[in-house]
């Protein structure tokens, strides 16, 4: 009888035991620590071969790429400095926004979660299942990762770690069907949750029918599911349509491309703290700008009877001897000579508070450029940047400049050469400077 | 030329030695880690399941094919997210078919390989969803535009793989 059914019999044994290990794991909910030492064989058994042929083929392309390969290298590292130089600008603009919102998430004593500390690791493997979608790094316990941290790379985030043996982790990727993300989308800040297809795409769920979204919105990180910090980008929108019952179908590209991951972050530390307004909050992105210019460098007060015009007729108002600021931004912006002694006088009394700054350029920008009226001019795209943020000074520039002052800023259009750029000030989520890197 | 009969057929029946035995599967794991991280397309492949499905075939014998299958989708488990067993089973279950339709089958012949495979990926797939959400409770999703595709294509590469592994055979 046994005879008859011994192939059966053997096959519902084997599935038995492993449906019996199977209950065993799913009854500890998930804990991946009782098949650790199995697991651990499984992969030091697979990843040395991994690590070496990543390693061999990292090393044949860089020597390919470093002493072969150079063509257009020249004309790529030119066109990244001039791209250098326009971010340098953007960044010190910006950072003035970033201040203020410090400013205010302070007032409201918000809690913001800032990343400290990451370790760079490299794309080995993956989980060699086409129905998961996760990948193995060659970073582990001995490099300080634990489980649930998040993976990113500079174009968005990647997934968790999901499990750590002493030398790899295995990290789950967002894309994967049982991952689930917290994120929002940039400009309507609709709140939804991001989980993977089978096809390995992904889907904002739970969004209702009558909300407004577009393909293109950028979707970033909620920090809802403590794993990844706020504001951290996801991707983009790219198709919207109705889905099932009365929520839409929204798939969304991820920004960083995880199919073709090669290096990634882990973020080991993040900090939540209050955000803290700088000490110093005089320094704007004004200040930080005009330092950066070539054309405004430090000058001390020029004395009275050198100067003309416009600084004459700020001495001229004694109760504004210490803030005749505005004079300069409109005279910066280009228009000096047209009617210099009214624009220093009419802008003094009406905004008494830009920066210190500006106050020193005052005679130089004036003796200098008498006559110019070039808004292109290295000094005149540091104003004229800097008017933005002050462009209620046109108001009181009555007579002196009244269309300078409203001029659109044109910082990218001059190429300073900068002295060493100043560190901005932190804005959250940017990753930090990363603890090692991939080899 | 060494034969065995079962039911009045005559059909052969293969062996490998120890080091394809043990390295064919190791290699089809390593590949399957490997190349889906440099190739994407590639993951739509499921090299330890064709793997299975022709030491399975060759062997004639479910037993053997059952306790490969086991091997190699436990294995395979090994290397992923979810617990262990999932691929066990689903390979378990899909050497032992693989072995007793061998009996049965002229599973020499590309086109019944190429149906064969296509199968046996259908119900691979089926037992691994039904394991992954009715005991596991993974919210996993079965795609059948995907499903086809991926059968189609571990259809194809199956042929040729086959082909390849048949110079490993030694006839008993």
């Amino acid at each position: 009888m046994l005879g008859r059914y011994r192939n059966l019999t053997i096959l519902v044994g084997v599935l038995f035991l492993q449906v019996l290990g199977l209950a065993v794991q799913v009854k500890r909910s998930g804990d991946a620590s009782s098949t650790r030492l199995i697991r651990v064989w499984a992969v030091d058994l697979i990843t040395p071969f991994e690590r070496g042929l990543v390693w061999a083929q990292n090393g044949a392309s860089n020597v390919w790429h470093d002493y072969f390969f150079l063509r257009g290298v020249r004309a790529e590292n030119r066109q990244l400095k001039d791209q250098i130089e326009q971010m340098k600008l953007a960044q010190a603009r910006l950072s003035e926004d970033a201040i203020q919102a410090q400013r205010l998430q302070s007032l409201l004593a918000f809690k913001e979660q800032f990343i400290t500390k990451t370790v760079a690791a490299q794309v080995i493997g993956s989980s060699g299942s086409d129905l998961s979608r996760s990948i193995y790094i060659d970073k582990g316990e001995n490099a300080g990762l634990k489980a649930d941290m998040a993976v990113i790379t500079a174009g968005g985030i990647v997934g968790k770690v999901w499990l750590v043996y002493p030398s790899t982790s295995l990290v789950l990727m967002i894309n994967d069907q049982s991952s689930g993300v917290g994120v929002f989308l940039e400009k309507s800040r609709l709140q939804g949750v991001l989980r993977g297809t089978p096809n390995g795409e992904l889907i904002l769920e739970r969004v209702m029918n009558d909300e407004q979204v577009a393909a293109g919105d950028t979707v970033l990180s909620s920090g809802g599911d403590q794993i990844f910090p706020k504001g951290l980008p996801v991707g983009k929108v790219s198709e919207v349509g109705p889905g099932r019952e009365m929520f839409l179908s929204v798939k969304v590209n991820p920004a960083a491309d995880l199919s073709r991951l090669e290096e990634v972050l882990v973020v080991t530390e993040k900090q939540e703290r209050g955000a803290v307004a700088e000490s110093g909050t005089k320094e704007r992105a004004a200040d930080i700008l005009a330092r950066r210019l070539p054309s405004v460098p430090d000058k001390p007060a020029v004395a009275a009877g050198s100067v003309p015009a416009g600084d004459a007729a700020a001495k001229s108002q004694p109760n504004n001897a210490d803030k005749p600021a505005n004079a300069s931004v409109t005279k910066l912006g280009g228009k000096a000579a047209t009617a210099p002694s009214a624009a220093g006088s009419a802008t003094v009394a009406g905004q008494p508070s830009t920066g210190e700054v500006l106050k020193k350029e005052v005679p130089k920008k004036v003796v200098q450029k008498p006559a110019s009226g070039d808004s292109d001019t290295n000094g005149g795209a540091g104003s004229a940047a800097l008017t933005g943020s002050t462009g209620d000074a046109s108001n009181g520039t009555s007579s002196g400049a009244p269309s300078s002052a409203n001029s659109p800023a044109k910082p990218a259009t001059a190429h300073p050469k900068p002295a060493a750029p100043q560190p901005a000030p932190q804005t959250s989520p940017q990753p930090p400077a990363t603890e090692d890197s991939p080899h | 030329m060494p034969i065995t009969y079962t039911s009045e057929e005559q059909i052969e029946v293969y062996r490998f030695s120890i080091p394809v035995t043990v390295g064919v599967p190791l290699l089809a794991l390593f590949l399957q880690a490997f190349l889906p991280r440099r190739v994407p397309y590639f993951s739509y492949l499921d090299l330890p399941l064709l793997v299975t499905i022709f030491f399975g075939m060759a062997r004639r014998n479910p037993i053997s094919g059952l306790l490969t299958g086991a091997a190699i989708g436990l294995a395979q488990d090994m290397m992923g997210p979810y617990p262990i067993g999932i691929y066990g089973i689903a390979k378990t279950v899909v050497g032992y078919l693989a072995s007793s339709l061998g009996v049965k089958l002229d599973v020499e012949n590309a086109g019944t390989r190429l149906l064969v495979t296509l199968g046996f990926y259908l119900i691979h797939a089926a037992v691994y969803f039904t394991v992954a959400r009715g005991m596991v409770n993974l919210t996993l999703n079965w795609s059948w535009s995907r499903g086809i595709l991926a059968g189609l294509a571990n259809a194809v590469v199956g042929v040729v793989l086959y082909f390849v592994l048949d110079k490993f055979k030694q006839r008993t």
